[in-house]
């Protein structure tokens, strides 16, 4: 179909505009071909030969990074990826997170060689560190049931950001093997068991900041619906919530000056709303924003999303 | 290195520069959402569709670009291909010397600004004047634009003031309205004196060989209507395939850039003037420039090639509102500009590497971009290359990872500093690693409970 440009032009327009979405023709990488003509930067070379077969070929994910769409296991044993900073600093969200999978006749499998993410030397640069983290994980989170990640930014590293790292390496199929496994924690409550209404009853206001990571994927709309459903519960608008935090891992440290003012105008944002507490998906966010809250001398309760499904199971809805 | 140069510069930055440039990108935000979601029900499915039609397009480019060409000629245009800046500017004052042409009236036009155009021709001694209220402000000021869309984003009305009062363009006055009623009498003039007008493109379709320009101003027409030659500086990646395509880039463009349905002047332009028409250039020019385009089209990168300059992810980025434009060293500013400022350096890249760490990775940009480049992706893919090119400037104040990838690959090591951690907060400020510093300084820290949670685990277990 390519190489006839007339019935190609007329299939991709014809089928774009139905469907919406166009199929992407993935270009074919030889790279015997870089050795006859190394690619020379020159526009008449790209004009007068067949400069596609020295093109290297992406792949689809990379192409559109909210595409991401798996047909995901969505039984009930599971594994549980805690996540460093709970495993660090955080306990009760993870505990949250394990009597909430437990309520709804989850199996849990808590794997205690695992580690982190490796989001940390991904997101700093060092691609090569951090392949080494995730190829632990990916030996430590053998086998075929979800795994559950009560972290947007986490699970977005392990379904997205490794295919990533590990697309010229030669375990690529096994890494995306896993990365199909992958749920953040809400989004496997919501679209993976299908619960619309979380039971029980949570009294207070609270503002929702949606994690980043979620960006393009089910974890936003689910985490939300599911707040909204708890009587009592109370969630909050406030200006600007589609803005970062401000974390973005070591930004936080390498860009410290533009990293402190956007958190701060997050906090601004949110506090003129006047929520009992804030809550996320992720706890990297809470951590930036009550840490800059403490030292800013207007404090702040923050809470993980588990915590507050969990408190909520604890008083029977009226 | 100890600091990153962006974060060095926000950290500087006037309040009132900075709050100008957070008022105009909010209003650009505001817009945007308001129109696109007025119009469409779904425009995420428009976005990934533009994006879908661009990326055919760079990857076919060598279908496309013999195809315009021959289109162009057909139409009376003359097609020259320019490698780099230099090329450029060499064909531009080929054209200008061949009539004896000395002034030039300019559209807004970003490949321009890219291979530094004015300067090149004030050399020789030609006039390029613009006349994009914006660009013009910029140009008697010796400033550079700090945003696609609006150059002058940065400032505020009583620095225009002061500066036309300084250029001898009338007393102070800061009402915008006569601030634009005095540029426009003074511009009206040069259309006339003028011999060349020069614009970019917005699109070119090859089926056609139209070239499309959207302006607010009609300053382009302007350009086009009151000279004789007519020369039009295109980057490679800006074609369509098809004029039907329009359709769906020139409904996204406007909304995403101004927050209009359409832009007040759309211009097709097929060819120099006709036989039959009164008025038009006699001549016409494209000047097609690669400067870096194949060497980012033959990189992983290429998907930013997609890019319709529409700043919509300048707009959102929470990076650029602090740090505004400048900050970026480069005419590309903001996320696109972080990508492809490093890519179009060629081998100064490991200079720009630091621009693709000037990111949360909180994806707004991908979010709203309407050919839904993955900007994220291409800046983490850039971080790599940074790092594998050493780049000191992309390295500043990075801590180092090797450490962690040990400790995070080995369970054993790993659960000893779970439990060491508690020693943390006894160790004093002046002998913590940078990263941990910055952090305290900052930040309170979170009461260290490391493998209390596992600990709990366990005791389920036996209970
Ligand atoms: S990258 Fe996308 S959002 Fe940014 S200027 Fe280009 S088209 Fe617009």
């Amino acid at each position: 179909m390519i190489k006839n440009r007339a019935v190609f032009d007329a299939a991709f327009s014809l089928k774009m505009r139905q469907e919406g979405l166009p199929p992407f023709v993935p270009l074919r990488f030889d790279a015997r071909l870089l050795w006859i003509f190394p690619p020379i930067p020159l526009i008449f070379y790209l004009r007068d030969s067949a400069h596609k077969s020295k093109l290297p070929s992406l792949s689809r994910h990379s192409l559109n990074m909210a595409d991401i769409t798996f047909n995901r296991p969505a039984g009930k044993r599971v594994q549980l990826m805690a996540t460093c900073l709970c495993d660090a600093f955080f306990d009760d969200a993870a505990a949250a997170v394990v009597e909430v999978l437990e309520h709804l006749g989850c199996e849990i499998d808590f794997p205690e060689d695992q580690t982190c993410c490796g989001q940390p030397a991904f997101n700093s640069g060092d691609w090569n560190s951090s392949r080494k983290v995730v190829r632990h994980a990916l030996k430590v989170f053998s086998g075929d049931a979800p795994v559950i990640v009560p972290s947007a930014s986490c699970a977005a590293m392990m379904f997205h950001g490794a295919l990533l790292a590990f697309e010229k390496e030669p375990d690529y199929p096994a890494m995306e093997k896993f990365a199909g496994r992958v749920w953040e924690f809400t989004d496997y409550i919501v679209n993976g068991l299908g619960i619309k209404k979380w039971p029980g009853r949570y009294n207070g206001t609270v503002a929702f900041h949606r994690s980043c990571h979620s960006r393009g994927t089910n974890t936003g709309p689910a985490a939300l619906a599911l707040l909204e459903s708890i009587e009592g519960l109370k969630v909050l608008p406030f200006g600007e919530s589609e803005q970062c935090c401000g974390f973005g891992g070591t930004f936080s440290v390498t860009f410290p000056n533009i990293s402190k003012s956007m958190g701060e105008l997050k906090l601004d944002h949110i506090l003129a709303a006047a929520p009992d507490q804030i809550v996320s998906i992720d706890q990297s966010c809470l951590m930036n924003l009550s840490g800059l809250a403490a030292k800013g001398g207007r404090p702040i309760k923050t809470v993980h999303i588990a915590q507050i499904l969990r408190d909520a199971l604890k008083n029977p809805a009226k | 290195m100890k600091f990153q140069q962006i974060d060095q510069y926000a950290a500087h930055l006037a309040s009132d520069k900075r709050a100008s440039v957070y008022g105009g990108t909010k209003s650009g935000y505001d817009a945007r959402l308001r129109a696109l979601t007025t119009s469409y029900t779904a425009p995420d499915h428009l976005r990934k569709l533009a994006g879908n039609i661009k990326q055919h397009t760079i990857e076919n480019l060598d279908t496309y670009l013999p195809q315009v060409e021959a289109k162009l000629q057909s139409n009376g245009v003359q097609v020259h291909w320019a490698g780099d800046a230099d090329e450029a500017c060499a064909h531009v004052l080929r054209i200008m010397r061949a009539r004896a042409a000395t002034k030039i009236v300019k559209a807004k036009t970003m490949v321009s600004e890219e291979i530094g155009l004015a300067p090149y021709l004030e050399k020789e001694g030609i006039e390029c004047l613009e006349t994009d209220l914006g660009e013009f402000i910029i140009q008697i000021d010796h400033d550079h634009p700090s945003h696609i869309v609006k150059p002058i984003i940065h400032k505020n009305r009583r620095e225009i003031a002061t500066s036309f009062e300084k250029n001898g363009l009338g007393a102070y006055n800061d009402d915008p309205q006569v601030i634009t009623l005095r540029a426009r009498q003074f511009l009206r003039h040069k259309y006339l004196e003028a011999n060349v007008g020069i614009s970019g493109a917005n699109f070119v379709s090859a089926e056609s060989g139209r070239l499309v320009l959207v302006t607010n101003e009609g300053n382009s027409r302007f350009s086009i209507a009151a000279t004789k030659v007519h020369i039009a500086l295109v980057g490679i990646e800006k074609i369509v395939p098809k004029d039907r395509d329009l359709e769906i880039f020139l409904n996204l463009l406007a909304r995403s850039a101004t927050g209009q349905q359409l832009t007040s002047y759309t211009e097709f332009i097929r060819g120099p003037k006709s036989t039959t028409q009164p008025d038009g250039p006699e001549e016409m020019h494209v000047i097609f420039v690669d400067n870096g385009r194949t060497d980012v089209l033959a990189d992983e990168c290429r998907p930013i090639l997609r890019c319709i300059r529409c700043s919509a992810c300048l707009n959102v980025c929470p990076i650029y509102r602090q740090a505004s434009g400048h900050a970026y060293r480069a005419v590309y500013p903001g996320p696109v500009g972080a990508v492809l400022s490093p890519l179009l350096a060629g081998k100064r890249f490991s200079e720009m590497a630091d621009l693709p760490k000037a990111s949360t990775l909180c994806g707004a940009c991908n979010e709203v971009c309407p050919v839904n480049i993955p900007i994220p992706d291409l800046l983490l893919r850039l971080r790599d290359r940074g790092k594998k090119e050493k780049s000191e400037a992309a390295a500043a104040a990075t801590p180092p990872m090797g450490g962690f990838a040990i400790l995070a690959s080995s369970p054993l090591l790993w659960k000893t500093a779970l439990k060491a951690g508690v020693l943390a907060p006894l160790v004093p400020p002046s002998v913590m690693p940078a990263a941990g510093k910055t952090w305290v300084t900052t930040r309170g820290l979170p009461e260290w409970r490391g493998g209390k949670f596992r600990q709990w685990m366990k005791n389920r277990k036996k209970s």
